[in-house]
């Protein structure tokens, strides 16, 4: 198994009515909300905990893309992901990911990501997200018919400059360069690549065929998740393919305490925070229209489109967020038994802890994940004994990593 | 009114083009919401006009729409698609989107195009009066966007449906994301594709139709496009807002 630490990095100040007197947490929440200088401790506290999490064992560290969006305050992982390759050695920098379609020109990315593979000494995991509507459409301005053919053509032009030796030219319906010629290149020669994706047969292809991992990045926890990794895995036995679970991951939000009751008791607030507030987002952002097939549409929920759905703002209770899966909070063996459930029932060799929610203060979160590090992850490690050897899907890091001089505490967990 | 399908010269393109009426061609652009059934405003144009209203690739049932994929494609297929229907310098009427297409027409070509009616004109910015954003309205706000008459609205978009019905809902809303898919491809995220530096070229008489409630596309534009065409004179529809064609048809017919 391999876990990696994920923070989504949401502002943990948003004001109690914030769902009745905004109407989005996303694209349009006005920055007014936004204290730099609280910021500037919010993002050190945030670094010290990824950080932290190598220090714990966790194999992956984890930061994404959000734009305009008070709950992930990452516009740009990369700058995340650069200032943790020189305070960590260890673990892999999972980069989940770059919304390759908004990168102009999209070789930006070959160069960023080739970079930190090369500063961190092969530590990269490289995510290619399509990205969400709201991000890219409505923050970031693209045409939303034209999402999937710029995300297509972004990827052969990332993975053709990182394979070639000689500059090429690349004469893209929106991209053309006459000289395509990526310095550095990664150490790693085909860095391990992590698709998020939302159940369409094409996303599954895509990863079958490149030898992608796909991955289900969900808030709504495992058991709404079964359906959909079901899906995928029929695909991958349907295509003769093996089944490694290293094919497949899944985020999962996790609260590890001393006993199930200290986990209600401490945590419930700030999975309140971020369940109930930091998930508002207007549904008119969700889909704009052409960003999504005709076929996905028709499958999907439009409820939430009606007059009497937008002006409804039910809390979602501690009780029903754990009965349905959506937490997994409680003692290390509860963790341990629920954890088995989502591994063996999403039959999933990655995942994504999502263990600081919401206006989680720094010291919670660093005793959830202890707890989780040392008392549930060495219960979990060895799950797929016949898969332990499949490595790719994950990082081949250099054995000998270059010395940081002047960083204290490198390889040297505190 | 009938629903024939034409080839243009374009290698594999076929257009539904809805004909109705006779007399002096008239070519009738619409909007991103598309045609309706029946579409009273093409019917209201039949009795005066040989109408020809075609179906933009993407609206309708035929393929085609993914090789159209800008301004520029989509205008040289209405050049096209005008070829087919073998009109020479016919009167183009465009509203909301149809209006930004036919003007760019218009400015491309402007021998090609005899006279020219925007009716609440897509097509132009300007930073002082955004303009409200389409594609992230909710169906149950569209009539109150659109209509003066917000319950004459809603009566005729969803044909007596209720937005707030589940099933609707998810009919509507399938053919909304293809019309507002395509029409993104003109308008997203914001409905300006230089037409304003071209506006100069257009030789056509032109009139400019415009509802003065109109919340979508505001009054302002009216005179915007009305100073940037020589020639062009501007009418305003009272108690009317983006939808002239159907809130006052007679009207916009009379004046057509």
């Amino acid at each position: 198994m391999k876990f990696t630490w994920f923070n989504l990095m949401p502002w943990p100040h948003l004001p109690d009515d914030f769902r009745e007197t905004y109407r989005s947490v996303w694209v349009d929440i006005p920055s007014k909300l936004y204290d730099p200088v609280e910021g500037h401790k919010v993002y050190n506290t945030y670094l010290d905990l990824l950080e932290y999490a190598e220090e714990l064992g966790f194999d992956g560290i984890g930061v994404n893309e959000h734009h305009s969006n008070a709950y992930g305050l990452m516009p740009s992982p990369n700058i995340m992901a650069a200032a943790l390759s020189r305070r960590t050695s260890r673990a892999a920098l999972v980069v989940l990911g770059n919304s390759i379609a908004l990168y102009n020109p999209p070789i930006r990315v070959a160069e960023e990501f080739a970079m930190l593979d090369v500063i961190s000494g092969g530590r990269l995991v490289a995510g290619f997200p399509v990205g969400t509507s709201m991000d890219t459409n409505y923050c970031y301005g693209t045409i939303p018919a034209e999402t999937r053919p710029r995300y297509n053509e972004a990827h052969e032009l990332i993975k053709r400059a990182w394979k070639e030796d000689e500059p090429f030219a690349f004469n893209g319906e929106y991209t053309k360069l006459r000289y395509v010629n990526c310095w550095p290149k990664p150490i790693q020669k085909n860095p391990p690549i992590f698709i998020p994706g939302g159940g369409s047969l094409e996303t599954y292809d895509f990863c079958l065929d490149n030898e992608y991992n796909y991955s289900y990045l969900s808030f709504s926890g495992y058991l709404r998740a079964k359906q959909l990794m079901d899906g995928y895995w029929e695909r991958v036995d349907k295509r003769g393919l093996d089944m490694s679970p290293y094919r497949g991951g899944f985020a999962q939000t996790i609260i590890v305490a001393d006993s199930d009751a200290d986990a209600e008791k401490y945590y419930r607030e700030h999975i309140d925070y971020f369940y109930n507030r930091c998930l508002h987002v207007y549904p008119g952002f969700a889909d704009a229209p052409g960003y999504r097939t005709i076929k996905t549409l028709k499958a999907g929920v439009t409820s939430q489109m009606t007059r009497q759905a937008v002006g409804n703002v039910t809390n979602m209770s501690w009780d029903q967020l754990i009965k349905d899966g959506y937490v997994i909070a409680g003692s290390p063996d509860t963790v341990v038994d629920q954890m088995k459930n989502l591994i063996t029932s999403l039959r999933v060799g990655n995942i994504f802890c999502l263990m600081h929610v919401g206006n989680m203060p720094a010291e919670k979160c660093r005793h959830s994940s202890k707890l989780f590090a040392e008392q549930v992850m060495p219960r979990l490690r060895d799950m797929w004994p016949e898969y332990a050897d499949d490595n790719r899907f994950w990082t081949s890091p250099l054995a000998e990593q270059a010395d940081r001089s002047g960083v204290a505490g490198i390889g040297a967990a505190s | 009114m009938k629903c024939t399908t034409y080839e243009t010269m374009k290698p594999g393109m076929q257009v539904q083009v809805f004909e109705a009426g006779s007399g002096a061609p008239l070519v009738f652009l619409h909007g991103a919401g598309g045609l309706l059934e029946n579409d009273p405003f093409v019917n209201a144009l039949a009795e005066k006009y040989c109408v020809y209203a075609p179906v933009l690739p993407g609206f309708g049932e035929l393929e085609g729409a993914d090789d159209l994929d800008d301004m520029q494609s989509i205008a040289l297929h209405t050049f096209d698609v005008l070829a087919a229907l073998g009109l020479d310098k016919p009167k183009l009427v465009g509203h909301s989107m149809g209006g930004m297409i036919a003007a760019e027409m218009a400015a491309i070509a402007p021998a090609d195009i005899g006279e020219l009616v925007l009716i609440s004109s897509a097509g132009l910015w300007l930073d002082e009066h955004p303009i409200a954003d389409l594609f992230n309205t909710l169906p149950y706000e569209l009539p109150g966007l659109l209509f003066h008459d917000e319950a004459k609205g809603q009566a005729m978009l969803a044909s007596g449906m209720d937005f707030n019905d589940a099933e609707f809902l998810t009919e509507f809303l399938v053919g909304n994301a293809r019309r507002l898919g395509m029409a993104g491809k003109l308008m997203f995220p914001i409905p300006d594709r230089g037409l304003a530096k071209r506006l100069y070229r257009i030789r056509a008489q032109t009139k400019l139709i415009w509802g003065e409630q109109d919340a979508l596309i505001p009054l302002v534009y009216a005179d915007a496009f009305c100073n940037a065409i020589k020639g062009a004179e501007l009418h305003k529809i009272p108690q009317c807002g983006h939808m002239p064609i159907y809130e006052a048809t007679d009207r916009v017919v009379e004046l057509i």
